[in-house]
Parts: C-alpha cells; structure tokens; sequence
C-alpha cells in the first residue's frame, strides 16, 4: 500500500514536473534558450493565485484564470525586454541574463510578500477519496494535477499539430532563417511560445501548491531546475518528453525519498540528470542534431 | 586586441596596486585604524577574490558557463577544517601558519580531484547542459556534505555517512557542519594566496595553454583542425579553477568558527558569477575589483539590505543587455580607438 | 584563359594504381590516397566512391558545382565527418581510427569556406595557434615561467614573423584578425595552416571574392609555398583561372562522385566535365 501511495505520488509530482518542463522545452526548441526564470514565473502565479483567493475572496477559477493572465504578461514582457535584444548574442550571455531575471523576480516578490512562507488555501471543497478500505488515500489535489497534466498534454498536442501557430511553432524551432522567408512572424511566433509557457507555468503554480501549501519566494526555484531536468531528461524540444521525462523524474524523486534516503533526494534527481546528459545526451526521445563546418 | 606592452604594464599594476593596498591596509591593522567590520572582512574579501578570478577562468577564458564553482569552495573548506583539525588533536601540530598551510595545499588538491572527476564527464557537454549539470553537481555536493561526519580520535579519523555516532572528536557534523574551529586564517595568508591565484591564472593565460584555452573557446572546430584537444584544454581551466577554489574555501572555513555545509549552495554560485560579469567576462583585474567592492559594498549600504539582491539581478541583465549590444560595442571601439581598424586598412591599400 | 600566363605542364605519370601522380614524385609514398571513400547521411550518399592518389608535391583541383561534396570531401579528409565507407592514407599510414585532432598532428592542415579564423586574437596569436603542436610547452612550464617558456615563446615570436613574410604580413603581427580586410583574412588563415607543419595543405576556395590581380598574386604564392615547403596543396575552387592555371591534376564532383579526373587540358576538353559544369564556355570560345 506504501508502494502504490509513492506510485501516486510520485505521479503527481511528476505531472507538475511535466507541466513545469513543457514551458522549458518548448521555449528551447524554439528560441533556443534555457529560460532559467521559468521556475520564477511559477512563483509568481502561485503567488497571485494566494492573494487572489485570500485577500479579494475571489472564486477559484477567477484565481487561476487572473494567475494565468498575469503570468503571461509577465512571460511576453520578460521575452521582449531581455531576451528578444539578444538573439545573436551567445548563449552565455543569455544564461546569465536569464539567471538575472530569475533573481529579480525572486526578490521583487520577496519585497512584495516578504520572505515569511505563506499557507496556500485550498481550493477545492473536495474530499480524500479513500481506496482499499481506507488503506490508500488519494488527496484530491493529486487526482487533479494529473487530470490537468493529461488535458494539458493532449490540449497542447492537438494545438501543436492541427492549429496554424502550432505548425509555425515548428517550423520556427525547426529553421528560424527559413521561417522568417516563408513569411512566418517570428517574433509573434516566439511570443506566443513564451505566453504558453507561462501560463501554463502559473497552472503548475497552483496545482504545486495545492499539493505542497508552502509558498515563499524560493519556492520556483527548485522545481524548475528540476523540471528542466525532466525535459532534458525526456528530450529538449519533445512535447511527449517533457510528460515522459516529468513523471519519471517524478516518481524517481518520491521512490528516492522513501527507498534511499530523504535528505539524499535532491541528489538523487541531479544524478539521473547527469547520468542521462552523458549516456543519453539527447535524451529519452530527443533527436540528435548535427553541426554544420 | 592588447598588444604585448599594455598586456605587461596591465599585469604590473595590478601586482603594484594590490601589494600596496595590502601593506597599507597592514599598517592600518597595526595602528588599529580600520574599522572592525572592514577589519574582519579582510579575509572573506581575499576568499572571494580568489574565487572570481578562477571562476572567470572557466567562463571567461574557458567560455563555459559554471554554475557550481561554490562547491569547490565547500569542498576545499570542509577539508581544509578537517584537517586543520586532525593536525592539532591527531598529531599535536600547535604551529598556526603551518597546519593553514596544509590545509590549503589540501583543501586545494581535493577540490582539484572533485574537479577533475567532474570535469571528465562534464566537459564533454555543451553550453547550457554544461551550465546544468555544474549546478546539479554543485547541488549533489552540498546535499552530500550535509550528510558526512567526521571525528578525530587519536591519530584516526572517522568518517560518518548519515550517522553521526563517531569516537574521539568532532569535527563535521552532518548538517551543522563545522563547529568550533579554531580560526588560524590570517590576512597576510589570504594576500599571498590572492597573489599566488593571480600568478598562476595570469601566467596560464599568456601562455601556449592558455592561448588554447582561447582558441577552444572562440572557434572550436578551427582549433581542433590545428591539432588542439578541445576537451583537454578545457579540462586545464576547469581543474585550474577548481583547485583555486578549494584553496580559496580552506582559507575562508578557517577563517569562521561555525561553517554550514548549506554554505556553499547555488547562491553562492551565482554571487561569484555576478562578480565575474561585472567586472568584466575574461577580465582578470576586473574580477578582483568587482569581488572587493561587491563584498564591502553591502555592509557600507546595509540600510538597502532588501533591496541590494534585487540590484544586483538588475546590474546584472543590464551589463549583459548593453554589453552585447552592437551599438554600444561600436561606441566603445570609437571611444578606445582600436589601432586595428582604421589604420590597417589604409597599410592595405597602400 | 589565353590571358593569363601559360604554366608548364607538369608531365604526369602513371602511379601503381589508376592514378597519376607528377614525376617527380614517384619515388616517394603519395601522400594522400583515398580508397573508395564515401559517406552516407541516412540514405544521401553525400560522397560516394571517392578514390585518389596525391603525390607529395602536387597541386591538386578540386572542382564541381555547389553542393556537389567538395567541402565534404575535405571534412571527412581531416576526420570532421567520419567516413562511413572506403579508406584514406597519409604517407601510407591509415587514417581509421584518427581524430581531427590526429590529423592536424599527422599532417593535414585546412582552411574553410567561410573563414575560421580567431577573431578576437591578433594576426600573431593566430599564426601561434598554428604552431602549438610545433613548437611546445607544458602548463606548468607556462605558469612558472621556467626557462623553456622564454625560449619556446621566442621561437614561436620569430617562427610567426618569417611565415608571415610570406605574404607581406609582417608588420601586421599586432592587428585584431577580425578586422584585418577580407583578402588578408584569407590570407592568415593560410599562414596559421602552413604554421602546422602540414604534409598536405587542404585550400578551400582561396580565392573567394579575390579581384584577378589578387588571384594571380595568390597563385604565385601557391606555387611558391609549394617550392619552398616541398608540400601537397589540394584545392577546392571555382575560378577556373586559378584552377587550370597551377593544377596539376583535377578531379571534377558530381552530385558526389568523380565525373572526370585528369591534367587541365584532359579536363577541358572532356564532353561530361562540360555538360555538367563548364556549361556554353567553350562554344562561345570556338
């Protein structure tokens, strides 16, 4: 019963992950660029979400709606005032402004909700469902999260393979220079892709903290270095990679957790990270790129 | 580009001004004329110069983007502590200078170990999956160093993984890391070894290795078609700048009573590495100016405590938005009046 | 063509296997020989039976549309793309398992198509990196200083300077390569090759966006590098003036294969050769 409460669990976490990796690799595979902030723009969802619900009493669909707005501006802002000046610049200079973004956003929201963690309502009036006579409980939070990462996934899929910015998302991670000819707008193109992102980056926001209430200006951070992991893990530029590599990261950190060792689980994840990038360097279902001398 | 004699005289200042600064900052010590907090920030101050100026190594001279340099650090002070601590109980070693001595040594080639077995896999990487998994070693290492204990007992030592019930004395103690260290870290040792930091990254880079180094990072597949082994050149900064780092950490851990191994984290990473672009990607002088005033300047603003991070994330993406800007770059070669561009082409024509 | 100066013909004699190699040179191991060379990229055979025999002082041609493998050919000759089918040997020796950075130490050196130089280094420090493995030193010689160090760096300084005479860039030692005028550029990335001490000297388009008195002034020094340095030259090229006037043996691309192999004249004068690249020339010319 312990093992299928972890499988669940680990499930869970992995479909945050996974929300968390397709803001990553999406924006990777089209601007080629690790958007470090990424981790942050959960944050301050989650944030807004926190005031929104306890401070103006709003209901909880308007919460997550006004989050996911807001987390968009704020991806289409960050783009054009930081990134969008340094598309030819290297990729180090991007990195570490990237880096800068991160840290501005963490203590721009450390000076506006200080650094006392904050205790997520819950918003759903749902109850624990219990299973084999009570022996597994599944919090409701946990059915959602993965309920939302498969509409999610699904949702993006279609949009990506059916809808006209889809296809010029493809075509615009695939050959910018080609694109641009072909009389794609790139830069509206990139734009969406960083609104995508960050909305779904204020939904991972929310279902992160409905499942785990502690919210603090840090709180981004790790997830998103983890779920970056997952979609490298799972394949950069993969859709299906990042759900993949999400919930296998996931359950990976909750069996390690309770198998191996609890302070050794933030080890454990970075281990598989590295352990993948040099056996597997394009990940699960990543395809291998070539340069051209 | 510097031509050979800016190069020089560039190198001469940087020694003159920092040995003048350090023996009048020594006068002062003696006349007790400087002020406390300046006076016990001496040493951090040296701790993190060292640390810029290696950490630029790897990303301004290498051009890889390390995001786990404070884990060298933490390494190099937790051996450094450790075996501080064994000389004196284990073998009664009272000499101050000398067991700083060794533990510097030590905590330097341990780090420069780790370097390398990180390194090996690592630098086989590129760009931001290099940037990465520096930081998720970083990460594993304080995640580790958090878990090991270590006592002294006799002239044993112990080690601990998870288990904290060790004989003789304590030195690490899992997550409250070191406690009462006897602090044997002197400023006069943190000068020498910004010195000697200095020497070796300066030397290596007006060098053949170090012009490698450059080539690697500026045009990778031009330099392998002149015979020069990518992975190796970058192995040499990498360890380089490790090894630095750990003697760096050794010198700051001896410098603290009580050192926690959650330390050294990603933060820290990132300090350096605002120290680094501030003072300039690839400028080794610049360095040591940013990592000085950058660790004095909070304390003389502490009134902006809240609002000095925030500063610096701003600095930060503003220096790297106006440094790769191609019209500022324009105005800055018009401003220097680079000897290359104007007057070559009229040698050509001519 | 009847402009520029007629050069001897190199008289070319049969070499132990279909090739030819100039007379001169048949006492001495070719210095390059390809067996059936190719690659494949997922179907595309990019390159396809390539074989040839280079004598050790030859100038070669390289020549054949756009896209028709030329640049392949000299990255997988310095091991950039591995060859998924055939054989190559330098002086005899097999170049299997070797890496770029084999090569370079064995004996090939390379310019590129869109010029590779260190751009942010000076004229000097890039010849230097053409001399690492030629003159040398290790790291801790460097940072200590040691006495190998001055005189290593001496050598490289003076090494630099006589290369760089060549072709009157001497007093340019100090300048930024990346603002050094498009000709002199192409020009230093031929100095930093022949810094490696190569045995075969790889050219890719040289000439590229020369006036004809550059071309000829390049020519000249082609043939003067050759003399001097007693060194293989293959180019790739599409100025066929450069081409007919100092190749010794050419070897026409297709879509990947050889079409045609021969001296100039054979070259010219060959009806696939024409159809499939010199195109009207030779009516107008009639």
């Amino acid at each position: 019963m312990v093992f299928l409460s972890n499988l669940v669990n680990g499930i869970s976490l992995g479909s945050i992950y996974a929300i968390i990796a397709l803001g990553y690799t999406m924006v990777y595979g089209i601007a080629k660029m690790l958007n470090f902030a990424h981790g942050d723009v959960i944050m301050v969802g989650a944030y807004i979400v926190f005031c929104a619900a306890q401070y103006w009493n709003l209901p909880p669909a308007v919460c997550i709606l006004l989050a996911m707005l807001v987390c968009t501006v704020l991806g289409i802002t960050i783009e054009k005032l930081a990134y969008k000046p340094l598309r030819q610049a290297t990729s180090l200079a991007v990195l570490i402004t990237a880096i800068g973004m991160s840290y501005l956003l963490q203590n721009t929201a450390l000076l506006i909700w200080g650094a006392n963690p904050k205790v997520f309502p819950s918003l759903f009036a749902l109850d624990t469902i219990r299973l084999f006579d009570g022996q597994l409980s599944i919090k409701p939070e946990t059915l959602i999260t993965i309920t939302a990462n498969i509409v999610i996934m699904t949702a993006l899929t279609l949009f990506i393979s059916k809808t006209k910015t889809g296809k010029a998302m493809r075509c615009v991670s695939e050959d910018r220079g080609a694109a641009e000819l072909m009389g794609i707008n790139v830069n509206r193109t990139i734009s969406v892709t960083f609104a995508i992102g960050s909305a779904l980056a204020a939904i991972a926001g929310f279902l992160l903290c409905s499942s785990y209430p502690m919210l603090m200006p840090t709180t981004g951070s790790m997830p998103g270095i983890k779920a970056f992991t997952a979609a490298v893990f799972g394949g950069i530029g993969s859709i299906p990679g990042a759900m993949l590599g999400g919930v296998l990261l996931g359950l990976i950190e909750i069996f390690g957790k309770a198998y191996i060792s609890t302070e050794l689980g933030d080890a454990i994840v970075f281990a598989v990270l590295i352990i993948v990038l040099l056996v597997r360097p394009t990940g699960l279902l990543g395809k291998p790129v070539r340069e051209k001398v | 580009m510097k031509t050979k004699k800016s190069r020089l005289i560039t190198q001469a200042v940087t020694y003159g001004v920092l040995i003048l600064l350090f023996v009048i900052l020594t006068i002062m010590i003696n006349n007790k004329s400087i002020s406390r907090t300046l006076k016990g920030q001496l040493i951090p101050i040296c701790s993190w110069i060292v640390m810029a100026v290696s950490l630029n190594l790897v990303v301004g001279i290498s051009g890889e983007l390390s995001l786990g340099h404070a884990g060298f650090m933490g390494i190099g002070a937790f051996t450094g502590i450790i075996v501080s601590g064994w000389l004196l109980n284990g073998f009664q070693m009272e000499d101050p200078t000398l067991r700083l001595l060794l533990a510097i040594l030590a905590g330097g080639i341990i780090a420069g170990i780790a370097g390398m077995l990180i390194g090996i896999p690592v630098l086989r990487l590129r760009g931001d999956y290099l940037a990465i998994v520096t930081l998720a070693f970083g990460e594993i290492i304080k995640n580790v160093m958090n878990c090991v204990y270590v006592s002294v007992d006799g002239q044993t030592l112990n080690w601990g993984f998870l288990d904290g019930n060790l004989p003789g004395t304590l030195l690490l103690n899992g997550p409250m890391g070191a406690v009462k260290v006897k602090t044997i870290a002197t400023f006069t040792a943190g000068f020498i070894l910004v010195m000697f930091s200095l020497i070796v990254v300066l030397n290596l880079i007006n060098s053949r290795s170090g012009r490698a180094i450059m080539a690697a990072r500026d045009n990778r597949i031009a330099a392998e078609s002149m015979g020069i082994n990518i992975t190796k050149y970058k192995m040499m900064a990498f360890v380089t700048a490790s090894v630095l780092a750990g003697m760096a950490g050794a010198l700051y851990g001896l410098s603290m009573a009580t050192l926690l191994p959650t330390k050294f984290s990603f933060n820290e990473s990132i300090n350096v590495l605002v120290f680094v672009v501030l003072g300039g990607i690839g400028n080794i002088p610049g360095s040591i100016v940013s990592a000085a005033a950058l660790t004095i300047l909070p304390e003389k603003l502490r009134f902006l405590q809240n609002y000095r991070m925030l500063a610096y994330a701003i600095l930060l993406i503003l220096v790297m938005l106006l440094s790769n800007n191609p019209m500022v770059k324009m105005l800055v070669r018009k401003i220097f009046h680079r000897r290359g561009d104007d007057e070559s082409r009229e040698e050509m024509r001519a | 063509m009847s402009e520029t100066k007629q050069r001897q013909q190199t008289p070319m004699v049969p070499y132990p296997s279909k090739s030819f190699v100039p007379e001169r040179d048949l006492g001495n191991i070719p210095v390059l020989e390809c067996n059936h060379l190719g690659i494949e990229f997922g179907g595309l055979k990019a390159v396809d039976d390539f074989s040839v025999i280079m004598g050790r002082t030859e100038i070669g041609g390289l020549i054949g549309p756009n896209g028709a493998g030329k640049t392949t050919i000299f990255n997988l000759l310095t091991k950039v793309y591995q060859p998924t089918h055939g054989t190559m040997m330098l002086e005899g020796k097999d170049m299997g398992g070797m890496t770029t950075v084999d090569v370079s130490k064995a004996g090939i050196a390379r310019t590129f198509q869109n010029i590779r130089l260190f751009n942010n280094m000076t004229v000097e420090e890039n010849v230097r990196i053409g001399l690492h493995n030629q003159i040398r030193y290790g790291m801790f010689n460097g940072i200590l200083r040691l006495p190998k160090y001055w005189k290593a760096e001496k050598e490289q300084h003076e090494k630099t300077l006589e290369l760089l005479s060549i072709f009157d860039m001497a007093g340019m030692a100090d300048e930024r390569a990346g603002s050094l005028p498009y000709g002199a550029q192409r020009r230093l990335e031929i100095v930093r090759a022949l810094a490696t001490s190569p045995k075969l000297l790889l050219l890719d388009e040289p000439a590229a966006g020369m006036n004809p008195h550059e071309t000829e002034e390049l020519m000249e020094n082609i043939i003067k590098i050759r003399d001097q340095f007693q060194i293989a030259i293959l180019l790739i090229e599409h100025d066929m003036n450069l081409v007919m006037g100092i190749c010794e043996d050419i070897c026409v691309l297709n879509f990947g294969k050889i079409i045609a192999k021969g001296t100039p004249a054979e070259i010219q004068a060959n009806p696939a050769v024409i159809e499939a690249y010199l195109g009207k020339r030779k009516e107008a010319e009639a």
